[in-house]
């Protein structure tokens, strides 16, 4: 990174690191100006991202994945419950979001991280009404036993675009989501078949659903966050960007192209028109690659 | 002034129907109208753009530093605000001002939706408070919700920027905030009530600066800075589905509807600055 070479300022005769953390933002607009960044991305380049499903055995649907190295680990554990009356034939789904001290600096232990409740809020209000998963089919018998369907994501490495990655992983869990079969005990109780005891002794009771079956998912909602600084938008921030330049909007867009959401909880810098499209059309590329990147790790997974 | 008392001096609020008695009026004659949205009725016979009354009095508080009552319709919130403190505070900074906010529900304890609201508020407030006048001080906002009756989020920030503004810390500029919901695709409705809000398919919650006009003198504003502060967006937060066309003529509405918002506001603080007393 050549880039501080330039005569006339302290970093010509200062050591790089040295005037990267005296003086970051002058470090990052230095990058900005020749459309590089620090990590040798371009602007809008989107980090390594990767998808691995069913990393966590126990679970009913798991994943992890990394966006960089920013991983989230989520799994969903999948429970009976009565419906509400409202809702008698619909399911739910319980979003948990944790950031344990060991994921970054800035969570103190036995200090809960101020974000991790705002990403779980976004989290569930985005699965909920992306429509992704229809309520109706984690029904089993309506208005007596639905599932309920409680996703925990945990943040191993926190650096930058928490949310893009948390959704990530939930998407990935939720593809690999195997409901389990369930069936009528001698209180008339539903329990669980267990994979091992699938066999004699359940026959005589009734099944109740037939199958370990896959939900159907349609329109998966993924998101792009982006930094503003100035006139440039930057692509999948890391950590150090987001606490620099503190301006970031996160477009959540579905695969059918409409729009979950588009978040922007203040920042210094004010997001024009123009910014918001550049943001929305960044979205609609990385929501591609991401898509590819899903499809990847499942084929490799069936594969093994 | 009362409590909820209203500016009779404001437009606004003569031009609006008493939204109590859900009388029909004629479609205000200075609203921002579009062709074509007429059509669609409100329970309480606004028309799409029309917004419900708004009513500000500020110091309505003795013990706090600024205090702000703000109601949009039915829809009511009361701030305060406590501050420059010493910053003794986990977010103090020894280079900027630090703000926090805390969100007092009607009843019962704060959940995640709350605190979603706190960090939107805090950090709309930050960026529009001038924050190196006053480094390392923490200014606390806490927002009391008297009565939710839709657009709860957009009239606590509204709240929150009054109750900044009679606290006489330095802002760069106000922040005026206005939902909008999306009836059908393609059909905007502002400021909805509680009852509209659950029917509707999508709302967003926009905050931009107080327009530009209201704040610059007529040579001052050149038409480039201007249409570039006209169009900055501070804060967004949207829900349930729309479309990427939905949501800018949402935020193309939203931005109109302002204009009147800031107009009102503008008025509302004018007559308590020394300058115009």
């Amino acid at each position: 990174m050549g880039a501080q070479k330039n005569t006339g300022d302290w970093s010509s005769d200062m050591e790089i690191d040295a005037f990267r953390r005296l003086f970051p933002l002058r470090f990052y607009e230095r990058h900005l100006t020749e459309a590089i960044r620090p990590d040798a991305r371009p602007l809008k380049k989107c980090r390594d991202t990767s998808v691995a499903p069913g990393a966590v055995a126990t679970a009913d649907g798991s994943a992890l994945a990394k966006i960089g190295s920013t991983t989230m680990l989520a799994s969903i554990k999948m429970e009976v419950m009565t419906p509400s009356v409202d809702s008698p034939d619909e399911g739910n789904i319980a979003v948990e979001y944790y950031m344990p001290p060991i994921c970054s600096p800035i969570v103190r232990p036995g200090r809960p991280a101020e974000l991790a409740p705002v990403i779980a809020k976004q989290l569930s209000n985005t699965l909920l009404s992306s429509g992704m998963i229809d309520l109706k089919e984690l029904s089993i018998i309506s208005g007596k036993a639905a599932w309920m369907a409680y996703l925990d994501i945990y943040c191993l490495d926190a650096d930058g675009a928490l949310f893009d990655a948390a959704l990530l992983s939930a998407v990935a869990a939720f593809s690999h989501l195997n409901i389990p079969a369930v069936s009528l005990n001698d209180e008339g109780k539903l329990t669980i078949v267990s994979e091992e005891s699938n066999g004699e002794e359940n026959v005589e009771k009734e099944p109740v659903n037939r199958d370990r079956r896959k939900l159907t998912i349609s329109s998966i909602p993924l998101s792009l966050t982006c930094v503003l600084h100035k006139n440039y938008i930057l692509a999948d921030p890391t950590g150090e960007e987001e606490s620099i330049m503190e301006t970031s909007i996160t477009t959540v867009l579905n695969t059918s192209d409409q729009l979950i959401s588009l978040y922007k909880p203040g920042g210094p810098v004010l997001a024009s028109t123009a910014s918001i499209k550049e943001c929305v059309s960044l979205t609609r590329q990385r929501i591609k690659e991401l898509q590819d990147i899903l499809s990847d790790s499942f084929a490799s997974m069936d594969m093994n | 002034m009362a409590w909820g008392g209203s500016d009779p001096g404001c437009p606004l609020l003569r031009r609006l129907p008493d939204q109590t008695s859900g009388r029909r009026t004629t479609p205000a004659a200075g609203a921002p109208q579009f062709e074509g949205l007429m059509e669609i009725d409100r329970a309480d016979g606004r028309t799409p753009n029309q917004l419900r009354p708004l009513s500000c009095s500020r110091g309505v508080l003795h013990r706090a530093h600024g205090s702000a009552s703000w109601s949009q319709g039915n829809t009511q919130i009361l701030a305060a605000a406590y501050g420059p403190k010493a910053g003794t505070k986990k977010n103090e900074n020894p280079e900027r001002a630090s703000f926090e906010v805390i969100w007092k529900p009607k009843s019962g304890q704060i959940g995640k939706q709350e605190e979603e609201y706190e960090m939107i508020l805090k950090r709309t407030i930050q960026s529009i408070c001038v924050l190196t006048v006053n480094p390392n001080t923490t200014t606390s906002v806490i927002v009391q919700v008297v009565h939710d009756d839709g657009a709860l989020l957009p009239c606590a920030i509204n709240a929150a920027c009054a109750a900044l503004v009679d606290a006489g810390i330095p802002l760069k500029h106000l922040a005026v905030s206005i939902c909008c919901s999306l009836v059908e695709p393609g059909i905007v409705m502002l400021d909805p009530t509680k009852l509209e809000e659950e029917k509707m398919k999508a709302f967003t919650y926009l905050v931009f600066p107080n327009s530009s006009h209201s704040v610059l003198n007529k040579g001052s504003a050149q038409s480039e800075n201007n249409d570039e502060t006209e169009q900055g967006l501070i804060t967004s937060v949207t829900h349930g589905i729309m479309s990427v066309d939905d949501y800018l003529q949402c935020l193309e509405r939203g931005r109109a509807a302002t204009t009147k918002l800031s107009d009102f506001l503008r008025r509302n603080l004018q007559p308590q600055l020394p300058s115009n007393t």
